[in-house]
């Protein structure tokens, strides 16, 4: 069994009500906290290496040193619980069983960052969550963890609840900042970073809610303890939402120490392939990021065995490895087809697109179309590469990471599947009655042989 | 004594320039001017916020500033991007740059209709500019383009969405001259469109300027819409004492006949300062005025063509192979045209001129 900090009470009865919640250690962290000075906290998550939970991996303690602090001006924590990546649900798991796990993590990093006023940010899909939320918080409150003088430390607190609209690009942060002050949902131009300027000009610290759940537990065993969870940078551990083909899809938590080829075949997750399938591909962060075929996502391209780690799995860039990012995994076995799963994402972004800076609003319209004839049987070979040079022309030339996160799928499925593409274009007809299969995505790889000296 | 400003030293494709702390890249450009300056589709200097969406100014900064020497990860967006001491930038001798804006442009075209033959934009237009400058030959889009019917907005102006390319100058414009509603676009992505706002803000009396702001033909001025191309008109400077705005503007001639009124633009297609509606749209006598002079346009823009002002003549090298002496005439017509008679004194004859009066 894996060792488990998040979700280690999840199983007990009733543990989203504040009185069960308080009887198992919780509200611990905070009491500790609360006995400590902001600096002497913001170290120990510092200690911890923890690493921001909503994608790009970036080292929270850092994020929190750099929120500008000038006087008479509010500082803001903003909790993004706009999780709407496909393939990811794991917020939605912790927000909805375990609370209060999310205000005491709150709670801790308002204090920490001088913060007297947070937002959590909601996905409007969510419908349900909020009101979860408010009873907690109102609980809480109740019992002194939130309002004015807070436990009698002189630190006030006050939690909102905001329920977003739906929009995917919501979940950027600037996006998320303008919905938030009642503004159309479209992402700032950076800088300045919200650190400096962020909700209403004041600055802003914007994090998951894994992020902020994970302060507790870093609290709780002390940031150098929880270093020792994990490997290398990857500290801690990191709440998996499984799907797709396999036996047990759901929300895991793993220490990050295991191979992706344990996480997929142990009876502990996810149980293998469903329906004695064998694995095809696999999304390992969320839809945004860079597919990759079986055999490279078992083995690295140096023929090292693949952890479930940030390193591991960006080993070898864009052009073998891919990403962790929010850890939305998504396993497609053979019977999956490529093109049709990268039209559905390509149909997505150019949905979601905000129409705000013109090479996503319109790039990703022409990726869908463009996509659209090649599942339907109407590609060209030259529509590959056109797709090729689309995707190149969005990536990196767009104000925000939608982009980014729209050019990725398409660039990674044209680099490991072209065989695939091809195969639509030459055999249209073929194409819409059966699926392309494993091909050789699962052959075992070879090593390049280490250049002679 | 007041302090003195330390100016930051940025070098822009290796021409080195002092700018202001503060400056954008696009400006510190503009600052040297000629080809360098980076293209800009909806950066508008007189507009707060403005910029940073159609993506065509991108630059790369080889070299972030002299502290941090490292070089920018992306291309940035060189209006929104302030500059930092000792920073280089490289535009047009960036081939990467120039490829992500010609993959820009192509962005950009991918929906517009491309009707520029009935377009009352065309030959001021930013992205027919654009388009020629910077853009491909031909598109390699195969599909339906998106289309709008066209919307009146008061009796004025007309909205024709389908050639919008949601720049937000507009909206921009409506919201800072307005102080009214925040809004201006309506969906996302594709099928956003500039809607509502503009509608509510008929009643100002500045709202014309979104004519001017627009780089395309989507907004287009309705009493001059279909009148003339505007290459056949001659633009001269004129001001009239105006009670709302500063009166300094530019009329569209044919004759003595006004086509139209617009605020004076600089070399970027901005203007100097915005005019009121009544001098845009009620003004139309040359009697309203008083002209200045001729308004100088650049002189490869198409509508300077037969303009001819501040264009240089060619040496005229005859006179030098002639040394002083006249050209020897092949023929003299004088002595065989009935009409051409140099001895009648025209202005001797009563009425217009008549065969009969060469007839003697």
């Amino acid at each position: 069994m894996g060792r488990k900090l998040l979700l280690d009470k999840a199983h007990i009865e009733n543990i989203r009500y504040y009185d069960v919640y308080r009887a198992n250690g919780g509200y611990e962290s905070a009491e500790k906290a609360l006995k400590m000075t902001p600096e002497l906290v913001l170290d120990e998550v510092k200690k911890s290496g923890l690493r921001g939970r909503g994608g790009a991996g970036f080292p929270t303690g850092m994020k929190w040193s750099f929120i500008a602090k000038p006087e008479g001006v509010p500082r803001y924590l903003v909790c993004n619980a706009d999780e709407s990546e496909p393939g990811t649900f794991k917020d939605r798991y912790l927000m909805e069983f375990l609370p209060h796990l999310l205000i005491e993590g709150l709670l801790i990093s308002s204090y920490t960052l001088g913060a007297n006023s947070c937002y959590i940010y909601i996905r409007g899909e969510y419908a349900w969550i909020p009101d979860i939320l408010e009873e907690a918080i109102a609980d809480a409150k109740k019992n002194g963890w939130l309002g004015k003088n807070i436990q009698g430390t002189g630190f006030d607190l006050e939690i909102y609840v905001q329920r977003g609209a739906g929009a995917y690009i919501c979940g950027e942060e600037t996006a998320l900042i303008e919905s938030l002050e009642g503004k159309r949902g479209n992402p700032r131009i950076k800088p300045p970073f919200p650190a400096i300027k962020g909700l209403w000009d004041c600055p802003t610290v914007v994090n998951n809610v894994e992020t902020l759940a994970a302060i507790v537990p870093i609290l709780r065993i002390g940031g150098e303890e929880y270093a020792k969870y994990g490997t290398g940078k990857s500290t801690g551990t990191k709440l998996i939402s499984a799907c797709g083909n396999i036996n047990k899809p759901g929300v895991y938590e793993i220490e990050m120490n295991i191979s992706v080829e344990e996480f997929i075949y142990s009876e502990e997750y996810c149980g293998g392939i469903a329906n004695g399938k064998r694995l095809k591909a696999c999304i390992p962060g969320g839809s945004s990021v860079p597919i990759v075929p079986a055999n490279l996502l078992l083995k690295t391209a140096k023929g090292e065995t693949r952890m479930m780690t940030y390193e591991s799995l960006s080993d070898g860039g864009f052009a073998t490895g891919t990403m962790m990012g929010s850890g939305g995994f998504i396993v497609l076995d053979e019977d999956q087809c490529i093109v049709k799963n990268t039209l559905t994402f390509a149909r997505f972004y150019h949905h979601e697109s905000c129409g705000q800076c013109s090479p996503c609003r319109e790039g990703t319209g022409w990726m869908e179309r463009v996509l659209k004839n090649i599942e339907k049987g109407k590609g060209k070979m030259s529509d590959i590469d056109l797709l090729w040079d689309i995707q190149r022309k969005i990536e990196g030339n767009t104000i925000c990471p939608l982009g980014d996160a729209a050019a990725w799928p398409v660039a990674a499925a044209i680099r490991h599947f072209r065989d695939e593409f091809e195969w639509h274009v030459l055999n249209p007809e073929e194409s819409q009655v059966r699926n392309f299969g494993l091909a050789h995505y699962a052959d075992p790889l070879e090593i390049a042989a280490p250049a002679a000296v | 004594m007041a302090e003195e400003k330390k100016l930051f030293k940025v070098k822009i494709d290796g021409i080195p320039v002092e700018v202001e702390p503060g400056t954008t890249i696009l400006n510190a450009a503009r600052q040297i001017g000629g080809d360098i300056v980076p293209p800009a589709m909806c950066y508008y200097s007189k507009l707060q916020g403005s910029g940073g969406k159609c993506r065509t100014c991108l630059v790369k900064v080889s070299k972030g500033s002299e502290a941090d020497p490292r070089p920018m990860p992306k291309l940035v967006a060189s209006c929104r991007t302030t500059v930092m001491d000792g920073m280089e930038v490289a535009n047009i001798t960036s081939p990467e740059v120039l490829d992500a804006r010609k993959g820009v442009v192509e962005f950009l075209l991918l929906n517009h209709p491309l009707d520029c033959p009935v377009c009352d934009q065309a030959g001021e237009c930013s992205l027919q500019d654009l388009g020629y400058e910077h853009g491909a030959d031909g598109t390699r889009y195969e599909f339906k383009r998106r289309t709008f019917e066209k919307i009146d907005i008061g009796d004025k102006i007309q909205l024709h969405m389908t050639r919008c390319i949601l720049c937000y100058r507009c909206v921009y414009t409506a919201d800072q001259l307005t102080e009214k509603r925040e809004h201006g676009i309506l969906g996302r992505g594709e099928v956003s469109e500039i809607s509502t706002y503009i509608h509510k803000s008929l009643d100002n009396e500045f709202i014309g300027n979104v004519i001017d702001v627009c780089p395309v033909g989507a907004l287009t001025d309705k009493t001059f819409r279909f009148k003339n191309r505007v290459w056949f008109l001659k633009p001269v400077d004129a001001h009239r004492d105006c009670d709302k705005c500063c009166g300094k503007t530019v009329l569209w001639l044919r004759g003595d006949e006004v086509f139209r009124v617009t605020a004076r633009k600089d070399k970027y297609g901005e203007v100097e300062a915005f005019i009121c509606d009544t001098c845009r749209f009620d003004k139309k006598e040359t009697k309203d005025w008083i002209v200045e002079g001729p308004r100088k346009i650049d002189r490869h823009s198409v509508i300077s063509q037969g303009q001819y002002v501040g264009v240089v003549k060619p040496h005229d090298a005859l006179p030098d192979v002639l040394e002083g002496r006249q050209p020897k005439l092949l023929m003299n017509i004088h002595s065989i045209s009935q009409v051409n008679r140099p001895e009648i004194d025209l202005s001797k004859i009563e009425g217009p001129a008549h065969s009969d009066d060469f007839k003697n």
